[in-house]
């Protein structure tokens, strides 16, 4: 085998030329791919790390009914037992408790329904980061009798800081919950949505509200590495069981989950076309290399060499020009994708304006996960086991006296 | 002993309008030790003969038996095999494999056959010395002239230390001076060894050669002669 690799490589700088071009294709197309899927990766890594941030965490423990029914009477304590459970769980970076319900919100005209959030202001600061996109007032301390309200709520309302807010709702078990509360400050949500509805208010306040004394709806948590999710909450799965229930940010958020993966397989469509392309111009080669040796492989198999092993030297050829083109191509991205991953490249103008509206940093983000080289390895890999099968088989079917006369 | 017997060997081809009956009923005995010609003219069929005695290419009806074996119960796996251990090949052209070096093209066979690499390595030296190219061992065809090329062949023919050669049109493409040095080491060998040669040719200095010269024509032989001597086949001009 040794030899015939030798031989298979010596083929190949016969017509060094050729053989240069069809590995600088596989070359650049490595690289091109490569880059095109890093720049996509990176920005849905982004896009869920935003999801993550702007509210629901990596994960979150609820009571089991609380997704299909959030009413303020699907909640739960956070028992010691509970706690330890979490805190066995590695990889855990953060859990933030939550009491969240709706209310109405009344401003001296107007009324509008809301989202209440009760949160313990220094972790919850630490999840969302509200203290950084307050536009007027203070962020909430813990204890606080007021509330933070977004702006677009404040502005429908016609209420500003200082001001004083009606909620009126449904506490635990029907109980009523009605209140007056100041509003503390103003934040500007990221998520427009959120801005239109959300409330914020201290956790104990807020189970005072809702008569909810020590009721949790939530526990939101952040993880080390966002890949790490379902690998947790499995560990939390076997651990934690009902009433509560696990909930990771895919099934939380499956529009998300829709949009991304709409967006990866066009993507690959694209891939795929640059390979085929890449694909028939190594099959022309191959083809060529094959038919102008018609005679040689004649001779050798004339003098002995089984069709069988003159099949696999052919394979071999394939191979060292797709491995050749692989390695380089993936040896050049690397350094390139390393250093867009340090430095992402700024958006400028309307697209740039228009991501910072959004909430969003105005930077295309790249991704250095292996995903990104096994994706295109792999494809190219079965590429070349496709085209390895003609000159296999041409090998196989090989006449040696019609060969000879070629 | 025949080292070759043929029985009534016929070669048609299926020609997109006529069939070509390339060789029509040939029976022949080569003996062990001759150094045979086959003569004829273009389309006679000598390559359709060459390439059924030395199991290229299959009869039509008719026996082939080399050494005993009949070729025709042999499956092409193990035909193959057969011309590794038992035939030695030389072609009109474009014998060697380019990539590799005259002693690469000799250690070739060895290395289809298994032998030892050290082992290989000398007897294939051996050989290209034996043909006069000891100092060309790490020459590559394209550094070769048509005549040293065919030289190399011939050295590549006897790797497998086969008994039988054959050589269809070998001189075909040398000049007279290559063509005779060529000739003078087949004969050599020949006389040395006692390998049987067989080789087709249309050229009267290589028929000269010969101590058997069998003429086909159409596919048939139309005269079969041995001559005693290289130096008596002079009474037969
Ligand atoms: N594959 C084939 N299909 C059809 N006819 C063939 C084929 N190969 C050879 N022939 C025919 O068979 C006949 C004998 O051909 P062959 O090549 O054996 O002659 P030859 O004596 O070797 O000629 P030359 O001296 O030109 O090499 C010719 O008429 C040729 O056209
Ligand atoms: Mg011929």
């Amino acid at each position: 085998m040794k030899t015939d690799i030798k031989l298979a490589w010596r083929n190949l700088w016969r017509n060094k030329r050729r053989t240069i071009i069809t590995i600088a294709s596989i070359f650049f197309g490595v690289i091109l791919s490569t880059y095109m899927t890093s720049m996509q990766e990176g920005s849905y890594e982004k896009m869920v790390e935003n999801a993550v941030r702007f509210y629901s965490g990596h994960i979150q423990i609820q009571n089991e009914d609380f997704w299909e029914n959030k009413t303020i009477n699907n909640t739960f304590e956070e028992t010691d037992s509970l706690k330890t459970k979490i805190a066995s769980v590695p990889g855990i970076q953060l859990v933030v408790p939550r009491l969240e319900s709706f209310a109405l919100a009344s401003s001296k005209q107007l009324t509008k329904g809301a989202m209440v959030l009760g949160v313990d202001p220094q972790k919850e600061d630490q999840l969302t980061e509200i203290s950084k996109k307050m536009v007027r007032g203070k962020y909430l301390k813990k204890g606080s009798d007021g509330i933070l309200m977004g702006e677009t709520l404040a502005k429908y309302l016609q209420v500003d800081v200082g001001d004083t807010l009606v909620l009126l709702g449904q506490g635990y078990h029907g109980i009523n919950a009605a209140g007056l509360f100041p509003i503390r400050g103003i934040f500007k949500h990221p998520s427009p949505t959120l801005d239109r509805q959300l409330i914020y208010m201290d956790l104990g306040t807020a189970q005072n509200f809702y008569s909810a004394d020590h009721l949790l709806t939530s526990l939101a948590m952040l993880v080390n590495e966002a890949d790490e999710v379902p690998h947790i909450v499995k560990e939390l799965k076997a651990k934690i069981h009902s009433p509560y229930r696990i909930m990771s940010w895919d099934e939380m958020q499956p529009e998300l989950v829709q949009q991304i993966n709409g967006d990866r397989d066009s993507g690959a469509i694209m891939k795929m076309i640059l390979f085929l392309v890449i694909g028939f111009g190594i099959l022309g080669t191959i083809i060529m290399m094959v038919a102008e040796r018609r005679r040689e492989f004649g001779v050798m198999v004339s003098v002995g060499m089984q069709k069988i092993r003159l099949a696999w030297m052919l394979i071999y050829e394939t191979f060292i020009i797709g491995l050749l083109g692989i390695l380089s191509g993936s040896l050049a991205a690397l350094p390139i994708l390393y250093y867009q991953y340090f430095h992402p490249i700024k958006l400028g103008g309307q697209a740039g304006q228009m991501m910072v509206d959004m909430g969003f940093e105005p930077y295309m983000y790249f991704s250095l996960a292996p995903k990104v080289f096994t994706f295109q390895v792999l494809i190219i890999f079965i590429i070349i086991v496709v085209i390895s099968i003609y000159p296999f088989v041409s090998a196989l079917i090989l006449k040696e006296n019609k060969a000879l006369r070629a | 002993m025949s080292i070759i017997t043929i029985n009534d060997l016929h070669k048609v081809y299926d020609g997109t309008q006529v069939e070509v009956h390339a060789v029509n009923g040939v029976t022949l005995n080569i003996e062990e030790g001759e150094f045979s010609a086959l003569v004829g003219p273009s389309g006679s069929g000598k390559t359709t003969l060459m390439n059924m005695l030395g199991g290229l290419d299959r009869p039509t009806s008719g026996q082939v038996l080399i050494n005993g074996t009949d070729l025709s119960q042999l499956k092409d796996s193990e035909l193959i095999d057969f011309r590794l251990h038992h035939i030695g090949f030389v072609f009109q052209s474009y014998n060697l494999i380019p990539v590799l070096t005259a002693l690469e093209n000799v250690e070739f066979i060895m290395h289809l056959q298994g032998v030892p690499s050290a082992e290989r390595h000398a007897r294939a030296r051996e050989l290209l010395e034996a043909v006069g190219l000891g100092d060309r061992l790490n020459s590559r065809p394209g550094q070769l002239s048509g005549g040293q090329q065919q030289r190399v062949a011939v050295a590549r023919a006897l790797a497998s230390k086969p008994r039988y050669v054959l050589a269809d049109e070998p001189t075909a493409n040398l000049d007279s001076h290559s063509t005779e040095n060529l000739l003078d080491i087949m004969e050599e060998l020949n006389h040395k060894e006692n390998i049987t040669f067989v080789f087709s040719t249309h050229d009267a200095r290589v028929v000269k050669k010969a101590h058997r010269v069998i003429v086909l024509e159409d596919g048939k032989v139309i005269s079969d002669e041995v001559r005693e001597k290289v130096g008596a086949s002079n009474s037969n001009e």
